[in-house]
């Protein structure tokens, strides 16, 4: 009787689940050399508790990897809305920085979904993000979505032509259509800024501190 | 043309394959020998086949159900869906004999029944459950009669076609005239599997929806209505968790497109032994153009009141006599409650002549009413009589949100929320209205701020509808209630959820997180039970092994049930008299609620002196 009423709690809101979604998996047409981007994130846990993890990273064809990252949180339902998330961050580009992950994921009032979170690298600089998503249903299958980043250090980072303050901004608006939820191609635009020390940086580099990417790519879960 | 196996009339039983069970000389069928095959393996039969005598053999087996183009996995029993209809008579014997030919443990609850606790059915509350290969034994000596029916209590068997009609015939003479009967078991068939199911609603919120609202929608809502939902992070369409078209719906097995068709004369009293066996979907049902009497809720008679279209929750049964006087084909049309879909079947005098069914309806909407925020009364259309029970009145005009006193909110043709200032930031988890004994956490996106007694109340979407519908408060029972005690003590139980998370629980408490702590009584105490629902939607709230008087204003003629469906925003009372010993399941019926954490066990104490 034990192992079957063990069971049967177990079974009745004890679930794990394993989520992946490949949020934006996308071709990025440019000025320049064209480029692409990848945006994934997943968990496996509870209703309190997971295990989360993240990546992103983009670059451009022909190039190397201009900057990549993987995350791995723990993340724990703090509020009906939010999820509080900790654990590291390892840049696998560049100078390979490790950092401590402080953030909150979740649905804001109005249903932004949001993604805010503070770095702290192993050199001791304090970085952050915060990323807002907007689903906007034009029908049952078409969504409109708009998307703000911004990216703040608190003290330049030169090795990472990274200016202190607002670091870049980015704004995006996507058009997918949902086949079945978990596969949705879309297109879209995406307006990236450096602005301050960073946009300083890019300007002696040679770069542009403003680029519009056109972007093609595909949402899904599973 | 599907012709019903359930064409009995009254005075002409059938005892078909009941005699097969016993007969052991005789060939076996497939699904006696386990021979199904394995998913994918033997077709399942439709419709109902009749099992009575002192013993009843169930076999539960895999096998392939399909319906109108669509086909899948299905849990058969004798190799149905749904399985047998085991008709019994009140004050005999029978064994019931289950075996199971799963390669997975299963169980049968048998659902409404009064019987001993430990063979009520519930693997880890009530028994071990039944390993495959294993037979379990039921021997009841029948107290009761009515319209039941049984079903699964393990994993989510349920939702694959472990299910089936129970008919216990009275002892004496039945209070309900009729001169032919029909079994009316609506439920759900999908060729999904009920564990990817589950999994989309926990990871993607209004994952089975087409009826969300979009900037091209027509629903009859303001920018500013839209805003506030939004700013609420709730929909106003979240009505039925799964729903057409994931699901086909079904009438005793039966697709829309397979054609069910039920026979009549003209001028018989036709009793429909209408029985929710789905997992997830609430029915409006009606006959357009002939009008139901209710006789019997729950398995319990009551006093005859005339609808013309009733909702029907999740695991309750209505009986209702319909007279056809003329000859035709009427559709038996039962609507899902969020309108994606239909379950259909016709009675008719000729065969092969079809009904026309009535087109779906608009889909309803959510209202602030449903978030309890309402301050009205829906005493909904017959009976006015208020129920029992004293409600604390909120002013609402100091509020700021009055509302008129004229027409309930949502329906399309009454939204009411426009008339509310909706602009003061009301806050709509305000935690400190809830009792010590909720546990608050991210499990509670919502907190009722003033839920009201809506058993007046007929259902979401039905309260603007132009004909007669069914409401709580019109059930009053046919015999007076033999428990005239007053309630020992009351006890309040809060019915929790987190949309977005699709998390579900009593008091804020998973059942996965209560384990050991049931809810306890003593033997024969008599307790008065108030359903909070602080979520937005309608629960159906089965307590197993007892009936509970709903407290709906009849005064000694309350209905006695098995299960209540507690309105959105809400709340509901019963009294019941605890005088069946042992561990019984107390739960939501909607099945994937139930498996998120929406359960606990109830506890009644033996009486001193017993073994």
């Amino acid at each position: 009787m034990r192992p079957s009423r063990e069971a049967l709690y177990q079974e009745h809101g004890g679930m794990q689940l394993f989520w992946f979604q490949g949020d934006r998996l996308e071709y990025r047409a440019r000025a320049g050399e064209d480029g692409y981007l990848w945006d994934v994130q997943g968990y496996y846990g509870g209703d309190i508790n997971k295990f989360w993890f993240k990546s992103e990273g983009e670059g451009a064809f022909g190039e190397a990897i201009e900057q990549a990252e993987i995350q791995a949180l723990y993340s724990r339902a703090i509020a009906p809305f939010f999820d509080l998330q900790a654990g590291v961050r390892q840049d696998l580009t560049g100078p390979k920085r490790t950092h401590a992950v402080i953030g909150v994921q979740g649905l804001m009032p109005y249903m932004f979904e949001i993604d805010a979170a503070a770095f702290l690298s192993g050199k001791g600089d304090l970085t952050a993000r915060i990323e807002a998503e907007y689903d906007q249903r034009l029908s049952q299958r078409l969504i409109l979505q708009p998307r703000a980043e911004v990216n703040l250090s608190a003290q330049e980072i030169p090795e990472l032509d990274i200016g202190s303050g607002i670091d870049n901004i980015e704004l995006g608006l996507r058009l997918r259509y949902e086949i079945v939820p978990e596969f949705a191609p879309y297109v879209g635009i995406e307006q990236e800024w450096k602005l301050g020390g960073s946009r300083d940086f890019a300007r002696l580099a040679g770069e542009d501190p403003s680029v519009t990417n056109y972007v093609i790519g595909v949402r899904f879960w599973f | 043309m599907t012709k019903s196996n359930l064409s009995l009339s009254r005075r002409r039983m059938i005892t078909s394959l009941a005699a097969l069970s016993g007969a052991a000389a005789l060939p076996m069928p497939a699904w006696a020998t386990g021979n199904m095959g394995r998913h994918g393996g033997a077709a399942v039969g439709k419709g109902i086949h009749e099992l009575s005598g002192p013993k009843i053999d169930l076999h539960i087996a895999d096998g392939r159900f399909a319906t109108g183009g669509r086909s899948g996995h299905a849990i058969a029993v004798n190799g149905t869906v749904p399985g047998p209809l085991i008709r019994l008579k009140e004050g005999e014997d029978v064994t019931l004999s289950v075996h199971n030919m799963l390669d997975v443990d299963s169980s049968v609850h048998w659902h409404g029944l009064l019987l001993p606790f430990q063979f009520d059915g519930v693997p880890g509350i009530s028994f071990p459950g039944i390993k495959p290969g294993a037979r379990f034994d039921v021997p009841l000596r029948l107290r009761q009669s009515g319209t039941y029916w049984w079903h699964s209590h393990s994993g989510l068997q349920e939702q694959m076609g472990h299910y089936g009609p129970i008919i216990i015939d009275p002892a004496g003479p039945d209070p309900v005239a009729y001169d032919r009967e029909h079994i009316i078991l609506l439920s759900e068939f999908t060729p999904m599997h009920p564990h990817a199911i589950m999994k989309k609603l926990k990871v993607s919120e209004g994952y089975f929806s087409r009826q969300k609202t979009s900037a091209s929608d027509d629903y009859p809502l303001s920018a500013e209505q839209r805003r506030m939902w939004g700013r609420m992070r709730m929909m106003p369409t979240d009505i039925a968790d799964v729903s057409a078209p994931t699901y086909t719906y079904l009438i005793n097995g039966h697709g829309p497109e397979d054609g069910l068709e039920l026979p009549y004369r003209p001028g018989e009293r036709v009793r429909l032994r209408i029985i929710n066996g789905s997992a997830m979907t609430f029915f409006n049902v009606r006959l357009p153009g002939l009008p139901m009497t209710v006789v019997q809720a729950d398995g319990q008679n009551v006093q005859p009141v005339a609808v013309d279209e009733l909702q029907i929750g999740v695991a309750e049964t209505y009986d209702v006599i319909v007279t056809p006087n003329a000859a035709g084909a009427f559709a038996i049309a039962a609507e899902s409650m969020d309108r994606s879909g239909m379950a259909q079947a016709t009675l008719t005098s000729q065969p092969g002549r079809k009904a026309t069914f009535p087109a779906l309806r608009d889909p309803p909407l959510l209202s602030m009413v449903d978030m309890g925020h309402g301050g009205m009364d829906h005493g909904g259309s017959g009976d006015k009589a208020g129920p029992a029970m004293d409600h604390s009145q909120m002013d609402h005009a100091a509020m700021g949100h009055a509302m008129p006193e004229a027409s309930p909110a949502s329906g399309h043709d009454g939204h009411d929320m426009g008339a509310m200032d909706m602009s003061g930031g009301m806050n709509m988890r305000d935690t400190s209205l809830l009792p010590a004994s909720v546990k608050v956490g991210p499990g509670i996106d919502m907190v009722s701020m003033n839920p009201q007694d809506r058993t007046g109340y007929p259902g979401l979407g039905l309260e603007g509808v132009p004909h007669r519908t069914l409401n709580y408060r019109m059930l009053k029972s046919l015999a007076m209630d033999h428990h005239k005690r007053a309630p020992d003590r009351e006890m309040e139980l809060h019915l929790t959820g987190n949309m977005e998370r699709y998390m579900w629980s009593f008091d804020g408490k998973k059942f996965s997180a209560v384990g050991d702590d049931p809810i306890r009584f003593g033997h024969d105490e008599r307790v008065r039970v108030k359903l909070v629902n602080d979520t937005m939607m309608a629960h159906p709230i089965h307590l197993h092994g007892m009936f509970f008087e709903l407290v709906n204003g009849q005064g000694h003629h309350q209905p006695r049930k098995h299960t209540v469906i507690v309105q959105p925003g809400s709340s509901a009372t019963f009294d019941v008299t605890t005088d069946e010993p042992g561990d019984w399941a107390f739960h939501c019926h909607l099945l994937y609620h139930m498996h998120a954490g929406m359960m606990q066990t109830v506890s009644v104490a033996f009486p001193e002196g017993a073994a």
